[in-house]
């Protein structure tokens, strides 16, 4: 605290458009102080947004006294407040909301609204050093790869139906695998898949740039209720086409592109075997590979904070009266001033 | 394969790489699928060799349809290598910020004519970008890369095909994109009819609605 210059500013970040609630305080200058998080675990299937919505409420108190005891910092000292206002599920959107009204409005200091998805993208350029990089955002709510272009974050390619999370999850859940606390269904499927020998070949189904998985979701279930492979084989195989198709949409668009950087992010970037099929791609190309560490690839209060910094530095303020929720808040609807 | 001499590299691909070379005195291209390593033995044979033997079929059914493709000279499974006609001209994707208002009309319209003659025909290209036109001196269009194509009659597969062109104009040629793909889908209706091309413009827009974080979609 001794050793902090006076004039440095400080952001807060509230993150919570699905199952974590998350706080992170950031200098102006990137430096992260602190990131804490607490995820919502259900009792049984998937994540029900009013009983996640309840479970922020009641960790919002402790994640952000955590947060302000790791930074070091006095909520006095912050000059901003930054929410995920989209996309999202609404419940959980609108309780991060409204903690932020709070803050901001006890504090007297900007409120800023920013989308989720460039938060990723920011943190993952600030954590790794990438400047202009081609992402691909994969997560239990995403599948995109984007890159900038002309002043927004455009997409490339997509999902057509459900993101690879959740495939992964839903997946998981229907061959009776259990959601432990830090530890996500698709990283139990990850653990499977590393036993399994015999590829089975599943629906492939790559449209230009997008993909669609719900199709392959359907054969894996399918398969595993004919109780003709091992749950071994068919996390593997499940796990290897799905990954490829993810991989080929990516190759796909670093070649229209042109891009010299890969970044991958969001919640699934921490699987190895996905991240080893796009390294291969990004060296094919001669681009760089870019994997944000795990705490600022899942979703996480440091990268709503440092976007939010980016964005009121960039002249960008969001007033209460206009901080309500965006549920369905594109990626490349999103000007990015900072970006050139 | 022997027969094909001075191959140069000059496209590398996603998903093959393009080669110029000299075939019974024909000038040609030679695209080969190369193996991926990033994918397991057994699913990038399977995937090579599907789009191999596919891709040269449908570009045969585009022209049975009425729409230029190069002609075919030679399959090899073996190597997934497809040996072409080599077609003189400009990618789409390099000349089209260039044009004018008049000329940019003009070949997206050409280009949703070409679309519907393959749709009328049941064929889907599954890959259209302005990357995968070839415009020719003479005010034609070549269209490539049929490899992720599909033969299908149904309303979801063409709509799907033409929802890809639009995201592809949205983000390439962002400027002219809502323009480009009005005059396309002007050259569309002209071939299929007014009423089939209503009916594909509302089947876009229920995929669109379908994706992800889609403002129109209906609250539920």
């Amino acid at each position: 605290m001794s050793t902090q210059e006076p004039k440095e500013r400080y952001c807060l970040g509230i993150e919570s458009t699905a199952d974590d609630f998350g706080v992170g305080i950031s200098t102006f200058s990137g430096q992260i102080l602190a990131n804490i998080s607490d995820c919502y675990v259900p009792a049984e299937g998937g994540i029900h947004p009013r009983e996640a919505a309840r479970h922020h409420a009641c960790v919002a108190e402790i994640v952000l006294k955590e947060a302000f005891t790791q930074s070091g910092i006095k909520p006095k000292d912050l000059s901003l407040i930054a929410f995920s206002q989209g996309p999202g599920l609404g419940p959980c959107l609108r309780t991060g909301a409204t903690v932020a009204r709070a803050l901001a409005s006890y504090l007297g200091v900007p409120l800023v609204g920013v989308n989720h998805s460039v938060g990723h993208i920011e943190i993952g350029k600030l954590q790794t050093g990438a400047k202009d990089p081609l992402t691909l955002y994969v997560s239990g709510g995403n599948t995109l790869v984007t890159a900038f272009s002309f002043g927004r974050y455009r997409v490339f390619g997509e999902t057509l139906d459900i993101a690879l999370g959740n495939c992964l999850d839903v997946f998981g859940r229907e061959v009776g695998l259990k959601h432990k606390k830090g530890v996500p269904l698709g990283a139990a499927v990850e653990q499977l898949a590393q036993r399994g020998k015999e590829l089975v070949l599943l629906p492939y189904v790559v449209k230009g740039m997008d993909l669609s998985l719900s199709g392959l979701l359907t054969a894996a279930v399918t398969l595993f209720q004919k109780g003709e492979c091992t749950l071994e084989d068919l996390c593997y195989s499940l796990q290897e086409t799905a990954f490829s198709m993810v991989t080929e949409i990516t190759e796909r668009a670093l070649a229209h592109t042109e891009k010299k950087e890969l970044l991958l992010t969001g919640g699934v970037a921490a699987n190895k075997r996905l991240q080893a099929m796009l390294k291969s791609v990004a060296d094919e190309h001669n681009a760089t590979f870019n994997s944000v560490p795990l705490k600022f690839a899942t979703d996480n209060g440091a990268m709503i904070a440092w976007t939010g910094i980016l964005a009121f530095t960039h002249g960008l303020v969001t007033p209460v009266e206009r901080s309500f929720v965006r549920l369905r808040w594109r990626v490349d609807k999103v000007d990015v001033p900072w970006m050139k | 394969m022997d027969e094909v001499n001075s191959e140069v590299l000059f496209k590398k691909g996603a998903e093959a790489s393009l080669f110029l070379g000299n075939w019974h005195g024909k000038r040609v291209v030679i695209k080969r699928r190369l193996s991926k390593k990033y994918r397991p033995d057994k699913l990038d044979l399977a995937i090579r060799t599907y789009r191999t033997v596919h891709e040269p079929q449908l570009m045969h059914e585009a022209k049975v349809a009425g729409v230029p493709t190069p002609a075919v000279f030679m399959v090899d499974v073996q190597t997934s290598t497809i040996i072409m006609e080599f077609i003189e001209g400009y990618q789409v994707k390099r000349a089209l910020d260039g044009f004018s208002q008049s000329e940019r009309h003009k070949v997206c319209f050409k280009i949703g004519s070409l679309i519907g003659k393959l749709h009328l025909h049941d064929l889907i290209h599954g890959d259209l970008t302005t990357s995968n036109m070839i415009l020719t001196s003479y005010s034609n269009v070549f269209f490539l890369d049929f490899g992720l194509g599909e033969k299908s009659s149904e309303l979801e597969a063409r709509g799907v095909d033409l929802h890809l062109l639009k995201r592809a104009l949205e983000s390439t040629h962002f400027k002219v994109a809502e323009e480009c793909f009005q005059s396309v889908l002007q050259g569309y209706r002209e071939v299929v009819g007014a009423v089939a091309a209503e009916e594909l413009l509302e089947k876009i827009r229920e995929i669109e609605r379908r994706g992800r974080y889609v403002t129109e979609r209906k609250n539920s």
